[in-house]
């Protein structure tokens, strides 16, 4: 029974996010249709009904010549201009990026489709996890097993609790907070990502910039609290003498490996969950481009895109778990090292 | 291309809010979970090791009671030997006690018998001595009613007397 619903379910979830772009003129224009999907917007489209298009115009704030400017993007959309900012056009080298007259980039924190999709899960965070606290604030954990949301997601943050604990040691407790916080972020923003239609469907983890910013508060929790033996390993690591001096091979080596750690966090992350979408929405897109080579070559293809998506999407539901656990585990390792005293 | 360019825009939306929420959580969120939790988890190692404690106890508990049990039917099993013994030992010495008791009836007895006897022997002879010297007066008499006899005898009396005398002189 469980599996007939995930089926169709997965069906009409599926066929959703793409059915708004399915033809006018019967050609599909797929890259299109994909980097719209994984990229970034200035409104966020939900559905054509009818014809007509229902869309949240989200508001655009920009910092340009004259000053700082917000407005709906309402007035941008269909080369529409609006106090001498437009939205570049193809071919342009900002392209779909809000530019001024003369298609030089104002400093731009317009809430976009990604913006308010991050809203969105940070409010949700927030209320489940506060909501779990308050279950343990109000009930007698000594007295009852965890009960709700609490018997939901005890285990969950328990389990980033453990892993801090294992990774770092003595003092786990401190940076607990920023990996169950890393973890929920990412995890939840991960399964919204799977969800094709409003409030989900936004590419939050599979966006760089948001990776880059979990990695670098992963990089400087590391290196803010790293500890003398930490960097003592880095400029002055345990290796035959003349790997450090005069030429300083292995501090160089190092000090790029650190470097380097937030950048591959970002990378696995980003790359993982953006490859994910584009394999799921390329399997939806297969279905609107068999549209024009007849009803039998479209129906067949169709059931194996659909077996196909279907198995993808139960693949991104474990990938974005594992993405997550990943980040996290990473994290606290990379904590965990620069928290190591010395062996004596 | 723009997907791997990160964004100002969102970079700046992505550090607010990610700190804010993260400083939110961070105080009042995870560590009132993760405390609440571990201290249940602290109870619940506590109590097990007290459960296994007083496993251990009862364990402890339930030997003792077999050795207290163990050694109370020793003892009673020792108490009834000694019963028994006193028991037999009592029978001995009531039997003994009455041996003598029964030893001492029958001397006494024998004694007083041979008192009696005795004295029957001594009143038999006594009525002996009385009856001979009936017998012999009864004699005396009827020989006395002659004077030739009465002569004779008297003589001898003399005789004898005489013959007493001079034997004293």
């Amino acid at each position: 029974m469980m599996r007939v619903i995930g089926f169709i379910l997965a069906f009409v979830l599926l066929s959703f996010p793409c059915a708004a772009d399915a033809g006018e003129n019967g050609d599909v224009d797929v890259p299109e249709i994909i980097f719209g999907h994984v990229g970034d917007a200035y409104e966020w489209h939900i559905a054509d009904i009818g014809g007509k298009e229902i869309a949240v115009r989200l508001p655009v704030i920009v910092h340009g010549k004259d000053g700082w400017a917000a407005f709906s993007s309402r007035r941008l959309m269909h080369g529409g201009s609006y106090r001498g900012f437009r939205i570049a056009g193809p071919g342009e080298k900002y392209e779909g990026k809000v530019v001024e007259a003369d298609g030089s980039r104002p400093f731009d924190i317009s809430v976009t489709k990604n913006v308010l999709s991050l809203m969105i899960s940070g409010a949700l965070l927030l209320v489940i996890v506060l909501l779990t606290a308050r279950w343990y604030r109000r009930h007698d954990v000594l007295k009852e097993p965890p009960g709700g949301i609490a018997a939901l997601m005890e285990p969950v943050v328990m389990m980033v609790h453990e892993m801090a604990r294992e990774n770092i040691g003595e003092d786990y407790r401190r940076y607990s907070p920023y990996l169950c916080m890393a973890f929920l972020f990412i995890l939840l923003n991960n399964f919204m990502g799977i969800i094709p239609f409003f409030p989900g469907g936004a590419n939050l983890t599979g966006n760089i910039a948001v990776t880059l910013v979990l990695a670098l508060f992963t990089f400087f929790t590391v290196n803010l609290f790293g500890n003398r033996h930490y960097y003592k390993d880095i400029l002055w690591p345990d290796v035959p003498i003349f790997l450090k001096a005069p030429l300083p091979i292995m501090p160089v080596i190092e000090v790029f490996s650190a470097l380097m750690k937030p950048v591959s966090l970002t990378i696995r992350l980003f790359a993982n969950m953006l490859a994910g979408h584009i394999l799921i929405l390329s399997l939806v897109c297969v279905i609107f481009i068999m549209a024009k080579y007849g009803p039998a070559l479209l129906g067949s293809m169709s059931v194996v895109s659909v077996l196909f998506g279907v198995f993808m999407d139960m693949l991104e539901c474990l990938v974005a778990f594992i993405q997550a656990y990943v980040f996290t585990m990473l994290s606290s390792i990379y904590i965990g090292l620069s928290r190591q005293k010395a062996e004596e | 291309m723009s997907l791997f360019t990160p964004d100002a825009g969102l970079l700046f939306w992505m550090v607010l809010i990610f700190g804010i929420v993260f400083f939110i959580l961070a105080k009042f969120g995870f560590p009132i979970i993760t405390d609440m939790v571990d201290k249940r988890n602290s109870r619940i190692r506590d109590s097990l090791r007290e459960a296994g404690e007083i496993e251990a106890e009862m364990a402890d508990a339930l030997k003792k009671r077999q050795e207290i049990v163990e050694q109370a039917r020793k003892e009673q099993s020792d108490i009834l030997k000694d019963a028994a013994e006193a028991k037999k030992n009592i029978i001995d010495q009531a039997r003994v006690q009455a041996e003598d008791e029964a030893r001492k009836i029958v001397e006494e007895a024998r004694t007083r018998i041979a008192v009696e006897k005795e004295m029957a022997m001594r009143d038999i002879r006594r009525q002996t001595a009385m009856l001979s010297v009936s017998i012999a007066e009864k004699l005396l008499r009827s020989k006395l009613s002659s004077e030739d006899f009465q002569l004779e005898y008297l003589e001898r009396l003399a005789d004898e007397a005489a013959g007493n005398e001079a034997d004293k002189s």
